[in-house]
């Protein structure tokens, strides 16, 4: 690989990214509706959340929903009836995702690969039920009518451009988070879980422990996004933990380019883009055109937008004149 | 190099077309030119033929019988599906009044739904009119200045079908309840009603909205030895349990109470299985000259006989389009003045008005289905056993719990 | 009389639907592991062709006036050609690369399936007479048995049963099982294994369509009756351990009787006892009951 297409890639790479913040910086100012922006910006935290652990760990969580809606939930109930200010329901969220993600994650390590896959499917299922059955949740009709409050008792959140940039804010922290997360040497050794995992342990590291705690850490952030979105739309329902929407954060992110950054990024605006767009237009059409993409995208389509991109960069960089 | 440049401004060429195109799908569009008018129901589901399309189509009728236009500012009809989730009717409520200017919004079925769009309808201050949804906590405890429940509610439901019921004998209850807001208050007031009358419930259990098999929740009722099962539940969730209890021997041992039946359901099932059955509604399509020659209109289009709900969303754009026409605005706190001083006279209801908690008083029917000897023509399946005038129906001062209204 | 303060009469009614239940879950997971076992594939499809199978025969009642026996034979050939068309096309390319795409590439399937009979049908479901020979119901005493109930199980027993035959008794079944140890010997030997594993992925989602035909009468026909009983069948399969036909089919009978159980002492409960076993089943034997880790 020649350093100069490197080089090249890791500029307009950076290049790309600064537009994109520019954009979503100046998203009310140029006709964005912000709640559709700031509905994405959360299922784009959800989706990085998500590729944290297929992208850089290469862990499939089928059922990461269970986590979104269940910090959907506690932060709905403790922001309505508990009357906590926003951002300390959203820490609580949080918390008790990552403490779900706990519970299952030490269930789930038990199996390895499409097994590991099928056991967070069959518990986030389970997790569901409890909040169909579960009084707080309000079941079919959900949590409604929860209060955007005031940031820190002092900024209030009920105009809509002030909580859009709370959001961005958060959304660009978890971003740069993650970034560090994987540069690190933590990251490095996930790398290697991905690549070659009876090697890993023969060197000596417990994997368990570190596939756990990227578990964790994935489910906490997935609750952020949950926690982030009820304040935002104003309810916690039952699509929040469906398996369907489980699925949608794995294509998000195979569309967008699994174990790339940005690729998540894309690929849940993209999605949500589309429901948002479409779904007047088609009703109920949209489910097949979200299989549609997901068999291309598996058949065809595998390293999502950005992989192709970069792969795409790479060929036509200086090196091609070589074999 | 120029190659790479290129590259690169197409990748972030596309992430701006990305976000722009399906962000400026959404662009606001203030209308200030066109009256339009929103209607949210479930399109495509258990409830989709008791309103639905149809109920669309409905709107669409007045909106035709009153020229197209109001004061040249033209009628627009948006409808959109919620599919049942209140979380979508709540979204698209919101996107529609932030982003397309809406003047009024139509509530259809789903009470769940309907309380989601209560809350943004407040929020945002528009006037909402609750057609298809029964939960009777619209005006009492969810009460607004901005919701008008216009055709029926759970609390009518049991004064009428509960009381009758208890009165032919039905002295001990089971219920079956969908389980979400509209089973559980209609299963409440039907209960309230029924203790009144002196009966007693035996228990009850709650099945997931849309169930596929409700074979386990009938072999609890039936060991409950209750007299009768009350049916808490509307839609295709009524015919299936109708279709079970009878498919298991139900309605050998239990006398089956629909609390909430269309006549599409009865159309459905038929009427040996349904016949004798009692069921309060607010309108029933073959009650007078006027109402006939309406349906008749209806069924050119739709090919089937309209149910009250649709009826209901005919009436509630036809009365919001005339205070529009009346005070010349569709600014919504005139126009809910106008509403609610103006008696509602058409084919939907005569003498109506619309009350201090938001509730539309009209008269109520207790129907009993038809036997099959009965009935003479296609979808002529009711008799009239009694009719509630005015504010019988309807909860009273004293037990409303709606604020506004003390 | 009661057992444990709940009269008989629930307790056996309530045991019976949870055998009928059972019966179903038995068939699909015993579905889903004969694919797995020769393709690798986890198929998240399975619902959606059970799905179908059940779609085949209403639309033949409805508008060809195909009876009920017909479509029992009907459907699975139709879905099964479906399922070869399937493999043949889109899971070929799979077989080399991580299992999780096959798992992916079934569930768009799956989506693609549903979103066009919701699109065509509605949501809220269509219902299917029960054939006259089995209509009618049997008082028990305890309760009254519609006949087409009983029928159900005797029928996916026998399937079952005759599966699992062939699987493990026959010659074919001897290739298959070698073909899934050693595909490159085997066909060595001068068996088509490509072949093979077409026919068996259509042989698997004919299974789900037969439990389909099944499933009419006695449950509305929705699209989305496959999603809801997929997730269960998967939880059925790790609980039951992949490696077993036999293992499968117990497990599944045994989980409708638990969840039948369950709806007589605690039926809030019904709709999660079988994730909470599952959960269970791998803290003590992470392999399944009947499992044998390859």
């Amino acid at each position: 690989m020649s350093t100069a297409a490197d080089s090249d890639l890791a500029r307009y790479s950076k290049w790309a990214l600064y537009a994109g913040f520019a954009i979503l910086l100046a998203a009310p100012f140029i006709g964005l509706y912000p709640v559709f922006m700031m509905t994405a910006l959360c299922f784009a935290i959800f989706a990085c959340a998500f590729n944290l652990l297929l992208g850089f760990t290469g862990l499939l969580s089928f059922g990461h929903a269970a986590y979104l809606g269940a910090a959907a939930y506690a932060t709905g109930w403790l922001v309505k009836e508990a009357h906590l200010t926003p951002e300390l329901g959203v820490l609580a969220g949080t918390l008790i995702a990552g403490l779900c993600g706990l519970v299952i994650g030490l269930i789930a390590i038990r199996r390895q690969g499409i097994y590991f896959a099928m056991v967070t499917l069959a518990m986030a299922q389970m997790i569901y039920f409890v909040f169909l059955q579960a009084p707080f949740t309000g079941g079919e009709d959900g949590l409604q009518g929860v209060p955007r409050g005031k940031l820190f008792g002092l900024l209030p959140l009920a105009d809509d451009r002030v909580l859009y940039y709370v959001v961005l804010a958060v959304f660009v922290a978890v971003f740069l988070f993650i970034i560090r997360i994987v540069h690190s040497p933590y990251g490095q050794v996930l790398k290697a879980i991905r690549e070659n995992e009876p090697r890993a342990i023969s060197l000596g590291y417990d994997v368990d422990r570190y596939k756990l705690l990227a578990f964790v850490l994935s489910t906490m952030l997935a609750g952020l996004a949950g926690s982030l979105k009820t304040v935002v739309v104003g309810f916690a329902t039952l699509s929040d933990a469906h398996w369907s929407l489980s699925g949608e954060v794995v294509l998000m992110t195979l569309l967008g380019g699994m174990s790339t950054f940005a690729g998540p990024v894309i690929g849940a605006f993209t999605i949500i883009g589309l429901q948002n767009f479409l779904a007047d237009q088609v009703g109920s059409w949209i489910n097949v055109i979200i299989g549609v993409i997901f068999v291309v995208c598996v058949v065809a389509f595998r390293r999502g937008f950005i992989g192709e991109l970069r792969a795409w960069q790479l060929r036509r960089g200086p090196g091609s004149k070589g074999p | 190099m120029k190659l790479k440049k290129l590259s690169a401004a197409v990748s972030t060429a596309f992430a701006l077309a990305a976000t722009t195109m399906f962000g400026a799908s959404a662009q606001a569009q203030v209308s200030g030119d066109v009256i339009k008018i929103g209607f949210i129901t479930d399109l495509s589901g258990l409830y989709a033929d008791i309103d639905g399309p149809a109920g669309g189509e409905a709107i669409k009728m007045a909106v035709a019988d009153m020229g197209g236009a109001i004061a040249g500012k033209k009628i627009e009809v948006l409808v959109a599906d919620h599919q049942n989730k209140a979380d979508v009717a709540a979204a698209k409520a919101r996107e529609w009044m932030d982003q397309q200017g809406l003047d009024v919004l139509i509530g259809g079925t789903n009470s769940g739904a309907n309380l989601a769009m209560a809350k943004i309808a407040a929020e945002k201050k528009k006037p909402f009119i609750v057609v298809g949804a029964a939960s009777s906590a619209l005006t009492n405890e969810q009460c607004s200045p901005y919701t008008v429940h216009y055709a029926y509610d759970t609390t009518a439901l049991a004064k009428g079908t509960g009381n009758a019921v208890v009165k032919q004998g039905g002295k001990s209850w089971y219920f079956l309840t969908a389980d979400y807001a509209f089973g559980a208050q209609l299963q409440n007031d039907t209960s309230t009603v029924v203790k009144a009358a002196g009966g007693t419930i035996v228990g009850s259990v709650k099945h997931p909205l849309s169930a596929s098999d409700f074979s386990s929740f009938l072999l609890q009722a039936q060991s409950s030895k209750a007299q009768i099962l009350g049916l808490a539940n509307a839609g295709g969730d009524t015919i299936n349990s109708i279709k079970a209890a009878n498919e298991f021997g139900i309605t050998k041992t239990m006398k089956l109470a629909g609390l909430l039946m269309f006549i599409n359901d009865v159309h459905s099932l038929g009427l040996k299985a349904t016949q004798g059955m009692y069921l309060t509604d607010s309108w029933y399509w073959n009650r007078d000259a006027e109402t006939r020659a309406w349906s008749r209109k209806f069924f050119e289009k739709i090919k089937r006989m309209p149910s009250s709900l649709q009826a209901g969303d005919y009436s509630a754009a036809l009365q919001y389009l005339t205070a529009v026409k009346a005070i010349g605005t569709d600014d919504a706190d005139k126009v809910l003045a106008q509403m609610k001083k103006t008696k509602i006279n058409d084919v939907f209801a005569k003498g109506g008005y619309i009350r201090e908690d938001g509730r539309m008083i009209h008269d109520m029917y207790l129907m009993q289905v038809k036997t099959p000897a009965e009935s003479t023509e296609p979808w002529d399946y009711y008799k009239v056993a009694e009719t509630f005038k005015g504010d019988a129906a309807w909860t009273t001062k004293a037990e409303s719990k709606c604020a506004l209204w003390k | 009389m009661e057992i444990f303060g709940i009269p008989i009469q629930a307790f056996l009614g309530q045991l019976l639907l949870g055998l009928v239940n059972g019966s179903f879950y038995a068939m699909l997971s015993l579905g889903l592991a004969v694919i797995f076992g020769l393709l690798g594939i986890v198929n998240f499809a399975h619902g959606a062709l059970y799905m179908i199978g059940a779609y085949v025969a209403w639309v033949g009642m409805e508008k060809f006036g195909i009876n009920y026996w017909v479509s029992l034979l009907l459907a699975p050939l139709i879905v099964g050609a479906l399922g070869v068309a399937i493999e043949r096309t889109l899971l070929k390319h799979l077989y080399k690369i991580d299992p999780i795409y096959g798992l992916l590439l079934t569930f768009g399937l799956a989506l693609i399936a549903e979103g066009v009979f919701r699109d065509q049908f509605g949501v809220s479901g269509q219902s299917y007479s029960v054939p006259d020979a089995l209509a009618g119901a049997t008082n028990l005493g305890f309760m009254v048995l519609p006949n087409y109930r009983a029928w159900v199980v005797f029928a996916s027993l026998a399937v079952c049963l005759g599966t699992w035959f062939v699987i493990e008794r026959t010659r074919l079944g001897a290739y298959l099982r070698a073909g899934t140890e050693n595909p490159a010997l085997v066909q060595a030997f001068g068996i088509n294994v490509p072949v093979m594993v077409m026919l068996t992925y259509g042989a698997g989602a004919g299974l789900a369509a037969l439990a389909g035909v099944l499933a009419a009468p006695v449950i509305q026909i929705t699209p989305l009756m496959g999603s809801n009983l997929i997730i269960i069948v998967f939880a059925v399969v790790v609980i039951g351990g992949m490696g077993s036909i036999l293992g499968s089919i117990l497990t599944g009978l045994a989980l409708g009787l638990i969840e039948g159980l369950t709806k007589v002492f605690y039926p809030e409960a019904s709709s999660i006892v079988v994730f909470v076993i599952m959960a269970i089943v791998l803290m003590i034997r992470p392999a399944g009951l009947f499992g044998k880790e390859k």
